[in-house]
């Protein structure tokens, strides 16, 4: 816990930082605590549809079925934010494992790893995920293990970059020559050294895994309607965007702001960890 | 001072802090610099060197930026040129050889590509004579063959050639200052002592000014007729090299000096205690940077900053010059004792031959014989006994280290420890008793100890891996280490980078005691260190010996330090044996011509 209070601090010493984070803890406050505070059902329709545009009732106007955006906004980033939480951290686990594991043990082992690696990197990603989609379902457990996978891929490559640079170090080698078994140096020596790096690319992984996420759903893979969604809103609303911009602005804004403010929180964690070169004191 | 080919005024480089106060590196220095001489400034690392030699070629590192003073080249100052000037200031009138010339090499373009470019720059001469001029120049630095030298790459040279090459690059311009940043720190002793010969002649042959940056005081002394002192970026004493090596008057200065290991020397190094400040770690800028290490301060020295004055023949910056002058700071050092070794053998090597080739099957079944790094290895070290490796780096003695660790296997021969345990065996397959009756400790601690472990963790690990304590138990154990190598209990719960470098290297061995081992391993321990902990280190290591009948196998390149610490030495080189005995009748005595040049080369 106090590897996590540091992170935070880190993080709060700057003031993107600051920006960045507070955006995050609005998200994920608003999807936790939406369904009790939202003004409406979400699927509610208005009974008479005179004033499509923001109004007093409705602040940020209906959808083309009357439905209100704005509760839908606030509800639409639950499913998006729970899968992809748990994505990431499944990307980063299994990424990490296999990444450190082939740096530290090298050889035919990190061969095989890497020559998978390059092949998975090959395929088109998007349409994978569909093939798997349009055979397993879009549930949320298929979504979790198929981003999950896709995104750890990426992971191992890093994790093995970084493991590289601390295999070389004499205090590895100091715990080989002690006798201490494979997992042990893994776990003591490597893991360490190489969290700071996997804990910034966790957070950019989940920025991209967002986007992935609310791309599926655009083509109407992610979740399935009436569950409301930012991806499928603007996809739902967008033909409509030259006569009513609402219902395609307020999901979109919702979801920049949240990819915004994890990519300034990975920022300002890359910086107050050092990772970012630039920001060093000179001596 | 008009006709002074470089003057320093009042220099202070700093940058920012994080308080918004300015946290100086270079403080208030003050140096001139005639043609033709040359001025060494010496210091331990970190003391602000490398950056004021940057500061005369107007260069600045990234956040570093130039507080007050003036730096004054040839009339100009090159921290106010435009950056076309400085190009041709740079590498033309003023040239640098950095310490790594490996590194300051294009790797990918072969030698010539990189002296003509030197040429077009620099030298005003028709293409159709660069090949002439750049052979001329390669026989000014003595470099063999020349014509082939610059058809080769950068990694087909050896060390001291690419540092030849970088000489002779910066003398293509035919500058008017040579500024040498420790240029023959990663050189063997050998080689070090031709390059300096070089240097030496360079600048007797041609009126070229050096500055030369360097943390050996011997170095600088075969080279340079100035000497400059540097302790956390100030200038505490300067004067001649005759002035200043035969009677030191800062207490620093005599310090460094006596901190020096030499050969034949009949008694121990001694340490300076404490160590350097941190920049920006003192809590103001007055009173005199020394005072919290210096064995004369007084309550006003931590008050009132020390001006320089001119004083037996030379400058010093001290509040209580006339103290230090009369006084002999240096107490009589403790003799070397020895000890007198058991007669049980704690290790015994026996035709030790390592290759670092893998041989296929196929060529095995052939009858290919591998190329032996090493070979016909064999000595023993009994019970308190310190044995040294001496030689050249390639000499395979950390090759001979690493296989009785057990990180590389022995193509023939025997290792057998106390008798009973086989060390030829990989360290996977040893067994626990075996790997804790031996332990290792590496050059460099900034490497060895895990930056992200508290010294605690650290010092607990061997503990719970080689003996079944409770836990109670194992916190005893972890502050009688800490005690053991004199750093206090509360150092458990720091990161090794709250610790300055002989600290750190005092916890890499207290790891290594952790074991209760046998034998200890140690590879170079002290040379990654400045010289005033460095003895600190040989003390610890003689008290640690006779406290616990402790063996220790000593690699080092250092000579002064192995005769220093070793009761047996064997030299090595290219992989064999040349000559192998008592420390002292060894280094006082040598019999074998190449330990006889090693000798030479010290300094």
């Amino acid at each position: 816990m106090n590897i996590l209070r540091e992170i935070l601090e880190g993080v709060l010493a700057s003031r993107s930082g600051k920006i960045g984070f507070s955006i995050v803890i609005f998200h994920l406050v608003m999807a936790v605590a939406s369904p009790w505070i939202v003004p409406y059902e979400f699927n509610a329709q208005a009974e008479v549809i005179d004033h499509i545009g923001p109004s007093l009732q409705h602040w940020a106007g209906l959808d083309t079925l009357g439905r209100d955006v704005l509760t839908r906004t606030m509800l639409g980033g639950r499913e998006a934010i729970l899968v992809t939480l748990f994505g990431t951290f499944l990307a980063v686990t299994w990424g990490g494992f296999f990444g450190i594991l082939a740096g530290f043990l090298g050889g035919r082992f990190d061969e095989l790893i890497m020559r998978s690696v390059d092949i998975f990197l090959a395929i088109p990603w998007m349409i994978f995920l569909l093939l798997v989609i349009a055979s397993f379902g879009n549930g949320a457990h298929v979504m979790i293990f198929t981003l999950g996978f896709f995104y750890g891929i990426g992971v191992v490559r890093l994790a093995r970059a970084a493991t590289l640079e601390i295999v070389v170090k004499d205090y590895v080698l100091a715990a080989r020559a002690r006798g201490e078994g494979t997992l042990s140096v893994i776990f003591r020596e490597i893991l360490p050294n190489v969290r700071d790096v996997l804990m910034v690319e966790s957070a950019m992984r989940w920025s991209w895994m967002l986007l992935a996420f609310s791309a599926l759903s655009f083509l109407g893979f992610g979740v399935t309607p009436p569950t409301p969604d930012w991806g499928l809103m603007i996809a739902n609303s967008r033909i409509y965007l030259p006569l009513a911009p609402w219902p395609v602005l307020v999901p979109m804004i919702a979801l920049s702001s949240l990819i915004i403010g994890i990519n300034l929180t990975a920022d300002a964690m890359a910086k107050s960890m050092g990772l970012d070169k630039t920001t060093r004191t000179p001596v | 001072m008009s006709e002074s080919l470089l003057s320093i005024e009042n220099l202070t480089i700093g940058y920012p802090g994080s308080d918004g106060r300015e946290v100086p590196i270079v403080h208030d220095v003050n140096l001139t610099l005639a043609a033709g001489d040359t001025l060494g400034l010496v210091g331990e690392s970190g003391c602000g060197k490398s950056t004021l030699l940057l500061a005369i070629m107007g260069y600045y590192k990234t956040g570093l930026s130039r507080l007050n003073g003036s730096v004054t080249f040839q009339g100009e100052d090159p921290g106010e040129l435009a950056a076309h000037q400085l190009q041709l200031l740079r590498g033309g009138r003023m040239a640098l050889i950095p310490q790594n010339a490996g590194q300051a090499l294009t790797p990918t373009l072969r030698i010539e590509a990189q002296m003509f470019e030197a040429l077009s720059l620099h030298a005003n001469i028709a293409p159709a004579h660069w090949n002439a001029r750049c052979i001329e120049l390669f026989e000014r630095v003595r470099l063999p063959t020349p014509e082939q030298i610059l058809t080769r790459y950068p990694h087909e040279l050896s060390g001291g050639q690419q540092q030849r090459v970088a000489i002779a690059m910066a003398l293509a311009g035919e500058p008017d200052l040579l500024l040498l940043d420790e240029p023959t720190t990663g050189l063997d002793v050998t080689t070090q002592a031709h390059v300096l010969e070089l240097l030496q002649k360079i600048s007797a042959e041609s009126n070229t000014a050096m500055v030369y940056v360097s943390h050996d005081i011997g170095v600088i002394s075969t080279v340079c007729r100035q000497i400059a002192i540097m302790y956390a970026g100030e200038v505490v004493e300067k004067g001649s090299r005759e002035v200043l090596l035969e009677s030191p008057v800062h207490p620093y200065t005599q310090g460094l000096l006596a901190s020096i290991p030499h050969l034949h020397q009949q008694t121990l190094p001694q340490a300076i205690e404490g160590m350097l400040p941190q920049p920006g770690k003192r809590g103001s800028m007055a009173g005199c940077v020394y005072a919290e290490r210096c064995p004369l301060v007084e309550q006003h020295c931590r008050e009132m900053t020390p001006l320089t004055r001119q004083l037996l023949d030379r400058e010093v910056k001290c509040n209580l010059v006339e103290a230090a002058v009369s006084q002999d700071l240096i107490r009589p050092g403790l003799e070397i004792v020895t000890v007198e070794p058991g007669e049980n053998t704690v290790l015994e090597v026996e035709g030790l031959g390592v290759s670092y080739e893998r041989p296929s099957l196929f060529r095995k079944l052939r009858g290919h014989e591998p190329t032996l790094t090493t070979r016909d290895i064999s000595f023993r070290i009994r019970r308190g006994e310190i044995l040294g490796l001496v030689g050249e780096s390639g000499s395979g003695k950390s090759t001979i280290l690493k296989t009785v660790a057990g990180l590389q296997r022995p193509y023939q021969g025997r290792i057998t420890l106390l008798d009973e345990h086989d060390l030829a065996l990989p360290v996977e397959s040893r067994h626990r008793e075996c790997l804790r009756k031996v332990q290792l400790v590496f050059q460099n601690p900034d490497a060895s100890l895990n930056p992200r472990k508290t010294i605690e963790e650290i010092l607990r690990r061997p503990v719970e891996l080689y003996f079944d304590f409770e836990r109670g138990a194992i916190e005893d154990e972890v502050d009688a280490l800490l005690e053991r190598v004199n750093l206090p209990v509360s150092y458990r719960r720091r990161f090794p980078a709250q610790l300055s470098g002989g600290e750190k290297q005092r916890v890499a061995i207290a790891r290594a005691l952790a074991a209760k081992p046998d034998l200890i391993l140690c590879d170079e321990i002290t040379s990654a260190l400045d010289v005033s902990v460095q003895a600190s280190i040989i003390k610890l290591l003689l008290v640690l010996r006779s406290e616990s009948d402790l063996s220790l196998l000593f690699v080092s390149h250092d000579l002064a330090v192995v005769e220093t610490l070793c009761d047996e030495v064997i030299v090595l080189q290219k992989g064999e044996i040349r000559e192998a005995g008592a420390a002292a009748a060894v280094f006082r005595n040598p019999q074998h011509a190449y330990t006889r040049s090693l000798l030479d080369s010290v300094l």
